[in-house]
């Protein structure tokens, strides 16, 4: 396999990708879930379709500027998301005028979240933190672990992953709410947990190699472990595609994430961190050449 | 074929099955009887439906002071909650200025959210039905025991506005004539019950009264605690809330349960074609895996939740990639031309460090997720954590156990059945 001499396209591919999700993030703007920005958000079951001038009769009377979405096979919920930050009596009142328009029973299947505006920005201070974190505890782990290049090139393929779900995120409109911490952290998980394997088996192989030739200690490592790549991938998509085929709304803004982010984490592994260590390994040893021999030249 | 081995896989596999079997419906033998699991866990609010508030004090107080009033707004909370008789209420502190009541469970929660976060509660009242005091006026109340006397007394300690108002209306009670008893009392309501009537004898002047009467120890005790209590000291905002319907959770819950289920066979039935007798083997520690998962879950007393569940399915995809590293190294050797026997043992050693390593920087992200997270990430954590050290100890052990058994059952020399 020729992966670390194609090096160029595989990353042509994945700036490609991010770039895209930037450009579209900054012209129409990423979708803040409330949980962020501080809002309030209902959804409520009117066992018929309606339309949404029909609901804003309704809501306009609140937040002229709220979003409404149909949500259910049937498109039969309706959501109302606003940034307006409704207390329990106001959010009652909404939801009596639509039980009053629509004859709906007492204890409607209805779901209201309300974030005050400083939770939100605590939210994602702490998302920001825990990400940081996270990826500093693990670097320092595989370098205790493997050594540094390692770890570096681990950490490459992981920030890969985390902008290509965020440019999945900015390209399919997910909104950005707390479960977006949870699977931002996943990744991070599924993203290094790949590519340690690939690693420990160009670990293994550098102690076997003859000449200093990286690149094809990477790409033997690459083909000799590219089965279980793709079974483990395969095996984490299904459970993960039945729960978005399946799973209610806030599952599925979750679940869908996660599938870029596997898919993600398997490419990267293969196609980014093997390159980067090449790339590392091969600066260092020029560097060491270097001074080793200074007359050479 | 060894008859051994095969008697103990056979029982093996038996056990499994019971096993499960007893995790999904129960089990009752005599007068033991198992709960299934779905009975036995703790649901979410998302699952069950309920209610969940997250309030913040408004006030600059700060050290002791904060901390007196934000355990009294505790107290208040606890007593309203436990009137409406939940199972599993919640009512903790978050960071310094925050309350999380969590209600898993309640009919109503908007209703819910109303009687919990009301403000005005504790109100003193006069003959004709004016409110004098509230609570806010209230700074302490305590049980006494004076000497000479017989019963204990419940003392009240007020703060200047309301020892100013107390005087003034104890002065023009006092005044009148006692045959007119009914209108000296000052009336204590407390989330409109009445839950003390005291006579006005005397003018009250620096806002230390007394109430005293035929209390015993633990009536008088018990008032002292409801004036303070009732006394919600600081205004509360809502910050956060989330309120779901019962049939929501209930929705969210069986269609979780099927994406498991779907995605689960459908896992089974990969490593089954594609490892064939090693991948039977990942199949029974896969089952396993999920039994000791909910095992461990049911006894930490965990919450179950949407992002929980989330996580076990992914778990179970995820689970199975030690096996699978193992099983590729298997063939390795098997295809290099060792025998059976050996290139168990030597495909172990040789995944060990990968399946150590890949899984000790995944719970590297799982503990900081559970040391950053708030409610129901914590859940998805927590959930994460045991999925990682379960799956480890069952590719580590019971499968390396199983597979060994599997060649000493000496069925077949055919490599192809280990995938090879």
């Amino acid at each position: 396999m020729r992966i670390i001499e194609n090096k160029k396209i595989w990353f042509s591919i994945s700036a490609a990708v991010i770039i895209l999700g930037l450009v579209l993030g900054l012209a129409r703007g990423i979708n803040v879930g409330i949980d962020f920005t501080g809002g309030t958000l209902m959804e409520i079951e009117l066992y018929e379709y309606v339309s949404t001038d029909e609901i804003r009769e309704i809501t306009d009377q609140y937040d002229p500027g709220a979003s409404i979405n149909h949500l259910g096979n049937e498109r039969t919920t309706i959501q109302i998301r606003t940034i307006e930050d409704y207390n329990n009596q106001e959010r009652m009142e909404i939801f009596n005028q639509f039980k009053a328009e629509y004859d709906l029973p007492d204890n409607e299947p209805s779901y209201a979240s309300q974030f005050g505006p400083s939770v939100g920005r605590e939210i994602q201070n702490r998302a920001m933190l825990a990400v940081v974190i996270s990826a500093l505890g693990m670097l320092a782990y595989i370098t205790y672990r493997f050594e540094l290049t390692f770890g570096l090139a681990a950490i490459t393929a992981l920030v890969h992953d985390v902008l290509i779900v965020l440019a999945v995120y900015s390209i399919l409109r997910i909104p950005v709410n707390s479960p977006f911490v949870a699977a931002i952290l996943t990744i991070l998980g599924y993203s290094i947990n790949d590519t340690i394997v690939v690693f420990d088996r160009v670990r293994e192989n550098v102690k076997h190699m003859k000449k200093s030739n990286f690149a094809q200690v990477a790409n033997d490592s690459i083909s000799q472990t590219v089965v279980r790549s793709i079974n483990t991938s395969v095996t984490t998509l299904v459970t993960i595609v039945a729960l978005y085929v399946l799973g209610v709304s806030q599952i599925r803004e979750f679940a869908l994430p996660l599938i870029a982010g596997v898919i993600s984490g398997t490419y990267s592994s293969i196609f980014i961190a093997s390159p980067v260590w090449v790339m590392l390994k091969e600066r260092q040893k020029g560097k060491r050449s270097h001074r080793v021999n200074p007359d050479t030249n | 074929m060894n008859f051994k081995s095969t008697i103990i896989f056979i029982m093996i596999v038996v056990m499994v099955g019971l096993a499960s079997f007893t995790a999904f419906n129960g089990l009752e033998v005599g007068n033991v009887a198992i709960r299934p699991i779905g009975e036995s866990v703790r649901q979410g609010l998302d699952l069950q439906g309920g209610v969940y508030v997250v309030y913040e004090a408004q006030t600059d107080e700060t050290g002791n002071e904060l901390d007196r009033m934000m355990s009294q707004v505790i107290e208040v909370f606890r007593r309203r909650v436990d009137s409406m008789g939940l199972t599993e209420p919640e009512i903790v502190r978050e960071g310094d200025k925050r309350i999380r009541v969590a209600l898993p469970g309640v009919e109503n929660a908007q209703e819910a959210i109303e009687m919990v976060g009301k403000t005005a509660q504790l109100q003193f009242v006069d003959p004709e039905g004016n409110v004098i005091l509230t609570g806010n006026n209230i700074r302490g109340s305590e049980v006494k025991f004076p000497s000479g006397q017989a019963n204990p007394i419940v003392s009240l300690d007020l703060d200047s506005e309301g020892a100013r108002i107390f005087a003034e209306v104890t002065g023009r009670l006092a005044q009148i004539p006692n045959s007119q008893v009914d209108d000296k009392i000052i009336y204590i309501v407390l989330d409109d019950e009445i839950i003390s009537s005291p006579v006005v004898n005397d003018r009250i002047p620096d806002g230390q009264a007394t109430i005293s009467g035929n209390f015993t120890p633990e009536s008088a005790s018990n008032l002292a605690t409801l004036i303070r209590a009732g006394a919600l000291p600081v205004d509360l905002t809502e910050v956060q809330t989330t309120t779901i319907t019962a049939s929501l959770g209930e929705n969210s819950l069986a269609s979780s349960v099927r994406a498991a289920q779907i995605g689960i066979t459908i896992v089974l039935l990969f490593m089954l074609a594609f490892y064939r007798l090693s991948g039977l083997v990942a199949d029974i520690a896969l089952v396993v895996y999920i039994l000791i998962v909910l095992g461990i879950f049911v006894a930490l007393n965990a919450t179950l939740t949407l992002p929980g569940i989330a996580a076990l399915i992914l778990s179970v995809g995820m689970a199975v990639d030690a096996n699978v590293i193992i099983f590729e190294r298997l063939k390795e050797e098997l295809r290099a031309g060792k025998t059976l026997r050996s290139a168990i043992d030597s495909g172990f050693n040789r995944a060990f460090k990968a399946i150590i390593d890949s899984n000790i920087t995944t719970l590297i992200a799982g503990v900081v997720l559970y040391q950053f997270g708030t409610g129901p990430i914590r859940g998805f954590a927590v959930m994460l954590i045991i999925g990682i050290v379960a799956s480890m100890f069952t590719a580590v052990v019971v499968t390396k156990f199983l597979l060994k058994l599997l060649v000493a059952m000496n069925i077949t020399k055919n490599k192809k059945l280990f995938g090879a």
